[in-house]
């Protein structure tokens, strides 16, 4: 089922009549969710993600704006009608049920055409817990449950329905970090094996990356980017998008176009063509150096750590925004560093210009 | 551990609330025991030097005395009538209560009222709307007059007026106007409590009830009161433990007559019963009276407990 965002707009009215200003928490989104897909939504924290979610799920009336599961507007469709499952981010499991009546709560609120009879409610609910691999733990309280225990069957929960879009709503928050990688990939499968339309919010960029088909940048209500994983973190739109995706961060410097090249301070680092002289902000990926004797861009080294497969350079620049310029080196080419200066060449395609004042992309080729 | 060294400060702390307990709980409670068990203990005799055996027949006096099973009688009806009508009562307005946004504080304030007001001015304030008659006493010569509001109700809407608590009521009357005002009495405390549960409750549950399309009513039994259960579990075995000590209600409406001018006492109860021995001087019924009343609310709680261990849940 595909899903379809139009000029979607969620307005809160201030809560102090004086002083508070509204707060607009989604400003005019417009995105399409092709089927069967699983797409990421990305932003930092209070940037109406949830907000956006819940406009989806219908516990929400968006201000202004549509939304389409397939051909049908079902802006005016009330929750239950719209075949949606959606997992809390805090689970809201039922504490007083057990896993396989949380499970099997929903089938048993179905009514006429689609009642079920008990046998058929069992075996779906298994199958359910199946899926998500809890079929063992059918006769614990949720208080019994660990945190990972407890996100599957709020998953079984949502899938049980069969559900014509699935909203995840933070889902691994309030997992330990081995756990959220586990279960990520979990997610991943599940989503892939039932081939439900899935949106998935989340604060953390590296989540959303290593999980989606698509990710949908957004900064304070408005929608900052589409795209491909990889696709947006090659090629992002603006200097927010650009920082908000990759560990270790991307690197920001203060620079200049001025004849056809990018000087960071004095030194020419590129060529450019087809952008005029102006004042710009330099975005260069930790991957994006590459150390050589004859270098333009001059560092004043930190600290160099070592990773095994990998050579983290830690130095210094008076143009940098960053505290520290961070980079990495592949560790195969044994290259000694040493001394007080380290002197790098930058790859083209892993350098951003923007522009200084809007921080939008300046769209130029870089040699 | 405490050191030793520091443990006499904590004793030191904790004087002043050990000594009142000692002084105003523990010894009048040995104390209580103690009468219970001599004969036909009376506090002036024994002023006066008499001594009395031990034995039992405090106790046995106590269960053989007319009075006493009906003060029992009155007392187990109207427990076993008030607890559950007004917890069940308490439980639809806090929940009504919770589910509105507009006029929620001031109507929280007025249903609270009754809490703050002296339960023996309500009493007399029911007693009038119950009225019947222009006079107490029904004697020959009295004019009978609909004075009560209840009444003036029941004839405005063609029914004939019911004698609730004048000379020559019945029973049942009498227990119908106590039953209304003493789960009346109770309603402000138990929703108080109840609404606070309510909102308590994380409000994700019932998004989630909405999601899956959960119907009004089974979100209410399947969802709110289970996960209210502790606090309706918590009013029930209170509101047992009150009722049990039922007794100013009583005087507030019928006056310490505990009944209907002709039927004097008809509505005692177990406290007023111990009342009655200490003012006659029969400390030792009393006694023996008061540790009866102790044992039947110790067995009600630990029933309530047993039950509660089964229905409530977490
Ligand atoms: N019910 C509400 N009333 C008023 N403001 C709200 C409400 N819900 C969310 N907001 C505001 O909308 C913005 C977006 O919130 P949310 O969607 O929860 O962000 P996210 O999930 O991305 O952290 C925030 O500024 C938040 O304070
Ligand atoms: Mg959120």
């Amino acid at each position: 089922m595909k899903v379809v965002l139009q000029n979607l707009t969620k307005i809160f009215p201030s809560r102090d009549k004086k002083a508070g200003k509204e707060v607009v928490a989604v400003n005019d989104f417009n995105f399409e969710i092709p089927d069967g897909k699983l797409i990421g939504l990305l932003g930092p924290s209070g940037c109406g993600k949830s907000t956006t979610l819940y406009m989806i799920s219908g516990l929400q009336k968006p201000t202004s704006g549509k939304i389409f599961f397939g051909d049908d507007d079902v802006t005016e469709l009330s929750t239950e009608n719209r075949g949606i499952g959606l997992v809390f981010q805090n689970y809201a499991l039922y504490p007083h049920m057990t896993v396989q009546q949380n499970i099997l709560f929903p089938l048993q609120n179905l009514k006429g055409a689609d009642k079920l009879s008990k046998e058929e409610m069992q075996e779906r609910a298994y199958n359910a817990a199946k899926l998500v691999q809890i079929e063992e733990l059918m006769d614990r309280k949720p208080s019994e449950l660990s945190g990972g225990q407890q996100q599957r069957v709020a998953i079984a929960r949502a899938l049980v329905k069969m559900p014509r879009v699935l909203l995840l709503d933070e889902p691994l928050s309030n997992l330990d970090a081995r756990l959220r990688l586990q279960t990520r990939e979990e997610i991943r499968r599940i989503q892939k094996e039932t081939g439900i339309t899935t949106v998935f919010v989340t604060h953390d960029q590296e989540e959303a990356m290593s999980i989606s088909d698509m990710i949908v940048v957004m900064k304070l209500g408005v929608l900052q980017q589409i795209g491909k994983p990889q696709d947006v973190y090659d090629d992002p739109a603006n200097l927010f998008v650009a920082k908000f995706l990759g560990t270790p961060p991307i690197n920001v410097l203060e620079g200049k176009i001025q004849g056809g090249k990018v000087y960071i301070g004095q030194e020419a680092v590129l060529e450019v063509s087809g952008a005029e002289d102006q004042d710009v902000v330099i975005g260069i990926r930790p991957e994006g150096f590459e150390l050589a004797e004859t270098g333009a861009l001059h560092c004043n080294l930190v600290n160099v750590e070592v990773m095994g497969r990998d050579v983290s350079i830690v130095s210094h620049h008076p143009a940098s925004q960053n505290a520290s310029i961070r980079s990495i080196i592949n560790a195969d080419h044994k290259t000694s560093v040493g001394g007080q200066i380290v002197r790098y060449d930058l790859k083209p395609h892993k350098v951003f210009l923007f522009n200084k004042e809007t921080e939008e992309r300046i769209r130029c080729e870089v040699k | 551990m405490v050191d030793s060294k520091q443990q006499w400060k904590a004793w030191l702390y904790l004087a002043p609330a050990i000594v009142l307990l000692l002084v105003f709980t523990v010894w009048p409670i040995i104390n209580t025991v103690r009468m219970s068990l001599l004969e036909n203990y009376s506090g002036l005799q024994a002023t006066a030097g008499a001594q009395f055996q031990f034995g039992l027949g405090n106790f046995l006096k106590v269960v053989r005395y007319r009075q006493f099973t009906q003060c029992l009688k009155n007392t187990c009806i109207l427990c076993f009538l008030t607890v559950p009508i007004s917890t069940i009562l308490a439980l639809l307005i806090a929940v009504a209560l919770n589910s509105i946004k507009f006029l929620q504080k001031g109507l929280q304030t007025i249903f609270f009222l009754p809490y703050v007001t002296n339960s023996i001015a309500i009493g007399m304030v029911f007693a009038a709307m119950f009225n019947i008659v222009g006079s107490f006493y029904g004697t020959e010569n009295e004019l009978i007059v609909t004075a009560g509001i209840i009444n003036n109700v029941i004839e405005f809407f063609g029914g004939t007026h019911i004698n609730w608590i004048n000379y020559g009521s019945s029973y049942a009357a009498n227990i119908f106007v106590m039953v209304v005002y003493i789960v009346w009495n109770a309603l402000p405390f138990k929703i108080l409590v109840l609404l606070g549960g309510l909102q308590g409750i994380n409000k994700q549950y019932y998004e989630a009830a909405k999601v899956d399309g959960t119907p009004r009513r089974r979100v209410f039994t399947k969802i709110t009161v289970p996960l209210l259960s502790p606090m309706l579990a918590y009013v029930v075995i209170t509101g047992f433990i009150g009722g049990f000590k039922e007794y100013t209600s009583i005087v507030g409406i019928f006056g310490e007559t505990m009944g209907p001018p002709d039927a004097a006492k008809r509505l005692n109860t177990m406290v007023g019963f111990i009342y009655d021995s200490l003012s006659s001087n029969s400390q030792g019924r009393a006694s023996a009276a008061a540790l009866i009343l102790f044992a039947i609310i110790l067995v009600v709680t630990l029933i309530n407990n047993q039950v509660s261990k089964k229905r409530v849940h977490y």
